[in-house]
C-alpha cells in the first residue's frame, strides 16, 4: 500500500494508479481463465459446460471491472451504479426469455431455429 | 440573507426591468458562428428550442394530412401507401425529434443551470454536440423524405421493417444518432446536478423540476443504449441478412417488440416526467403557495424512472405469453402509484391558494386534467381482459395524446411560457396567450376524445379507410385537429409579436423563489455576478407585487 499511497501523491489529480505487477498479475489470471474456458468445451458435461463458462465469464468480467477499470478503489457508489445496470440488464433478458421460453410450445414448425 | 439580490445586476433587475441593451446573453456576441458554435447553455437551448419547434411544425404538418385524409372514407387527398407515410413520419418525427428532447434539451438546458446557480451545465462541449448530433439525426429524418419516406410506423416492427421496400436504413440510423444526443444530455445533466448544486441547496432543497430533469437523465443514459442496439440489429439483419427476428432465419420477431418497448417504454416517461417537473414549478408558483408533499413529488420522480423498466410488456399483450401478460400486467398497475402521488400533492398545493389564472397556469390546469384522463384510460389498457378488445383501436391512439400531448406537450406549453420572459428578455400579451391556449385545449379534446369512443366501437389504429358508420368520429375528430392548429398559429403569433413588441420582462414577473428568478431576464452571459446561495425554492412570502416593475421584488432588496 506504501506503493499506492505515493501513487497517490504522485497522481492525485488523475486519480488512483495501479501498480504495473497487479495489472500484469490480473492478465495472467484472464488469459489463464481463456484457456479454461476453450478447454472445458472439450469435455462433455451436458448442460454443466454451459453454466462453467459462464462462471468463467463472470469471474474475467468482475476481474476487469475491479482492477482494470479500478471498482476496487472507486466510490462504493460506481459499485451501485454497476449492479443496478446489471440488475437491470438481468430483469430485460430474464423477462424476455420468460416469454419466449412460454410461446415455444406455440410456434409453428421451424419457428426459431435455423433453416439450412 | 445571502442573496444575487443584493448585488448590482438583481438591484437592477427588480427595479425596472433588464433593457436588451445591458450585457445579456442574447446580445453578448453576434453572427451566425457566435450562434451554432456556442458553449452557453443558454443559446444551445434557445437553438433547441428553435429545432424542436420546426420539428413540432413538420410533424404537426402531417398531422393535419392524416386527419384531412381520414376526414371521409376511401380516398381523400392521397392513397393507401402515402397516408401509412404519413402517419409514420408524424409518429416519428413527433417522438424522436420534438417530444424527447423538448423539455429536457430546450427548457433543461436554459433552466436547469439557472436553477443551480451555476455557470453552465458540467460538460458544454458535449452539450453542443448534444445539438450537433440532433441536427444530423434531423437531416437524416428529411432524407428519408426525399428518398420516398417510410411506412413501418414509429415502431419499426419487424418482419415489416425488415421487408418494406421504403427508406428504413436512413430513418433508423437518424434515430440511432438521435439516441446519442439525447444520452449526451442526459449524461451531462447527471453530472451537473451531482457537482454543481450551489451552497445551500441539498437534495431535497432542489427546485422539483431538478428532481424530474434528473429521473428522466438517468432514464436516457440507461435506457436508449437498448434503443441504438435494438436499432442496430434491425439494420444487421434488413442489409446484411443476419438473423434476429426473421423466424426464417432463426429469428424471433417478438423479441424486436422486447427490445424496442424496454427503451421506448422508459422513453414515454423520459417525455412525461420532465412535463411533471415543469407543473410543479407551475402549480407552485401560481397558487402563490409552497408546494405541498415536496419529498413525495421529488422521490416519486426516482419511483417512476425505476417502474418504468418494469412494465414494457403490456405494449405487446396480444404477442406475449399469458405468463407475462400476467406478470406485466400486474407491474404495469404499479406504476400509476407515483402518477397519482403528484396528481394529489399539485392538487394538494392548489387547494387554498390564491391562484393566477396566467397563461402558463391554464396550461398547468389543462395537463393535470388531460394527464389524469391519459392515465385513468392507461388503467383499462393495463387490465388485460378490457386489452384484447380495444388493442391497436383509436382507443390506443387516444390514450397515448392524451398523455402525450394533453401531457407533455401541454406542460411544454406551461414551461415555455413560464420561462419565456426569462429567456428572451420580453412579456407576452396575456389575451393572446390564453386564446391560443382555448383554442388548444378545445380542439384538442374535439380531436381525441371523440377517439376513446371510436376505439371501443371496433376502429383500428392506422386505417386508411374505414366502414361508413365510423364517418361522424373522424370527421368530429378532424374538424377538432384544426380548431388545434389555429391555437398553435395563435400561440406562435403571440410569442413572435412578444418579441418585437413586447414589454421588457422584469427578473421575476411570476414571483418564484428558485435561483433563475434572482437573475436578470434575459440573463447575463455569466448567469450571475456570484455564486448564489439556495435557499427554500417555494418560499414566496419574502416576494411582493411592485406595480411599478409590474413584477415581483424582494422586501429589503
Amino acid at each position: 500500500m506504501a506503493a499506492h499511497a505515493t501513487g497517490h501523491a504522485a497522481h492525485g489529480a488523475v486519480g488512483h494508479v495501479v501498480p504495473i505487477r497487479t495489472l500484469v498479475g490480473v492478465l495472467c489470471v484472464l488469459l489463464v481463465l481463456t484457456v479454461g474456458t476453450v478447454g472445458v468445451t472439450k469435455v462433455d458435461l451436458g448442460p454443466l459446460n454451459l453454466l462453467l463458462a459462464l462462471a468463467i465469464a463472470v469471474v474475467k468480467g468482475a476481474l476487469v471491472l475491479l482492477y482494470f477499470m479500478h471498482l476496487r478503489w472507486d466510490r462504493p457508489f460506481n459499485a451501485v451504479v454497476l449492479i443496478s445496470a446489471l440488475v437491470f440488464f438481468m430483469i430485460f433478458v430474464g423477462l424476455a426469455l420468460m416469454d419466449a421460453h412460454n410461446y415455444q410450445s406455440e410456434m409453428i414448425p421451424g419457428y426459431g431455429t435455423l433453416t439450412p | 440573507m445571502s442573496s444575487v439580490g443584493s448585488e448590482p445586476g438583481a438591484r437592477r433587475a427588480t427595479a425596472g426591468g433588464y433593457g436588451l441593451e445591458q450585457d445579456n446573453y442574447l446580445t453578448s456576441s453576434r453572427g451566425i458562428l457566435s450562434w451554432i458554435f456556442t458553449l452557453d447553455h443558454k443559446r444551445i437551448g434557445v437553438m433547441y428550442l428553435i429545432s424542436i419547434l420546426s420539428a413540432f411544425f413538420l410533424g404537426g404538418m402531417f398531422a393535419l394530412l392524416v386527419r384531412l385524409e381520414l376526414i371521409a372514407p376511401g380516398k381523400t387527398i392521397v392513397d393507401a401507401d402515402t397516408y401509412n407515410q404519413f402517419f409514420t413520419l408524424h409518429g416519428a418525427i413527433m417522438i424522436f425529434l420534438f417530444i424527447i428532447p423538448g423539455i429536457p434539451a430546450a427548457l433543461g438546458n436554459v433552466v436547469l443551470p439557472l436553477m443551480l446557480g451555476a455557470r453552465d451545465v458540467a460538460f458544454p462541449r458535449l452539450n453542443l454536440a448534444s445539438w450537433w448530433m440532433w441536427v444530423a439525426g434531423a437531416c437524416l429524418a428529411v432524407v428519408t423524405l426525399l428518398t420516398g419516406g417510410v411506412d413501418t410506423g414509429w415502431t419499426f416492427y419487424t418482419p415489416y421493417s425488415t421487408s418494406t421496400g421504403t427508406s428504413v436504413i436512413p430513418i433508423v440510423t437518424g434515430v440511432f444518432i438521435l439516441g446519442f444526443s439525447s444520452i449526451f444530455t442526459g449524461l451531462n445533466f447527471i453530472v451537473t446536478v451531482h457537482k454543481l448544486r450551489p451552497k445551500g441547496m441539498t437534495w431535497f432543497r432542489m427546485p422539483l423540476f431538478l428532481w424530474a430533469i434528473y429521473g428522466t437523465a438517468v432514464l436516457q443514459v440507461l435506457a436508449t443504449p437498448v434503443l441504438g442496439i435494438t436499432l442496430m440489429l434491425l439494420v444487421a439483419e434488413r442489409a446484411l441478412g443476419v438473423g434476429i427476428f426473421d423466424p426464417a432465419l432463426g429469428g424471433d420477431p417478438v423479441l424486436f417488440q422486447h427490445f424496442f418497448w424496454f427503451y421506448s417504454h422508459p422513453a414515454v416517461y423520459i417525455m412525461i416526467l420532465p412535463a411533471m417537473g415543469v407543473i410543479s414549478e407551475v402549480v407552485s408558483i401560481d397558487s402563490r403557495k409552497h408546494i405541498f408533499g415536496y419529498r413525495f413529488i421529488a422521490l416519486s420522480s426516482v419511483a417512476i424512472a425505476i417502474l418504468s423498466f418494469l412494465v414494457w410488456g403490456h405494449h405487446m399483450f396480444t404477442s406475449m405469453s399469458p405468463l407475462a401478460n400476467m406478470v406485466f400486467s400486474a407491474l404495469t398497475f404499479s406504476v400509476s402509484i407515483p402518477s397519482a402521488i403528484k396528481v394529489f400533492n399539485w392538487l394538494a398545493t392548489m387547494y387554498r391558494g390564491t391562484l393566477v389564472l396566467n397563461t402558463p397556469m391554464l396550461y398547468a390546469l389543462a395537463f393535470i386534467f388531460l394527464f389524469t384522463v391519459g392515465g385513468l384510460t392507461g388503467l383499462f389498457l393495463g387490465m388485460l381482459a378490457v386489452d384484447v378488445h380495444v388493442h391497436d383501436t383509436y382507443f390506443v391512439v387516444a390514450h397515448f395524446h392524451y398523455v402525450m400531448f394533453g401531457g407533455t406537450v401541454m406542460a411544454f406549453l406551461a414551461g415555455l411560457h413560464h420561462w419565456w420572459p426569462k429567456i428572451t428578455g420580453r412579456m407576452f400579451e396575456e389575451k393572446w396567450g390564453k386564446l391560443a391556449f382555448w383554442l388548444v385545449f378545445v380542439g384538442f379534446n374535439t380531436t381525441f376524445f371523440i377517439q376513446f369512443v371510436a376505439g371501443t366501437q371496433g376502429m383500428p389504429r392506422r386505417y386508411w379507410d374505414y366502414p361508413e358508420r365510423f364517418t361522424p368520429y373522424h370527421v368530429i375528430s378532424s374538424i377538432g385537429s384544426f380548431i388545434m392548429a389555429a391555437g398553435f398559429f395563435v400561440s406562435l403569433f403571440c410569442l413572435l409579436h412578444s418579441l418585437m413588441r413586447g414589454r421588457l420582462a422584469p427578473a421575476n414577473p411570476w414571483g418564484g423563489n428558485s435561483l433563475e428568478w434572482w437573475t436578470p431576464s434575459p440573463p447575463p452571459t455569466q448567469n450571475f455576478d456570484r455564486t448564489p446561495e439556495a435557499e427554500d425554492p417555494y418560499d414566496f412570502t419574502e416576494w411582493k407585487y411592485d406595480r411599478q416593475v409590474r413584477g415581483y421584488v424582494r422586501e429589503g432588496v
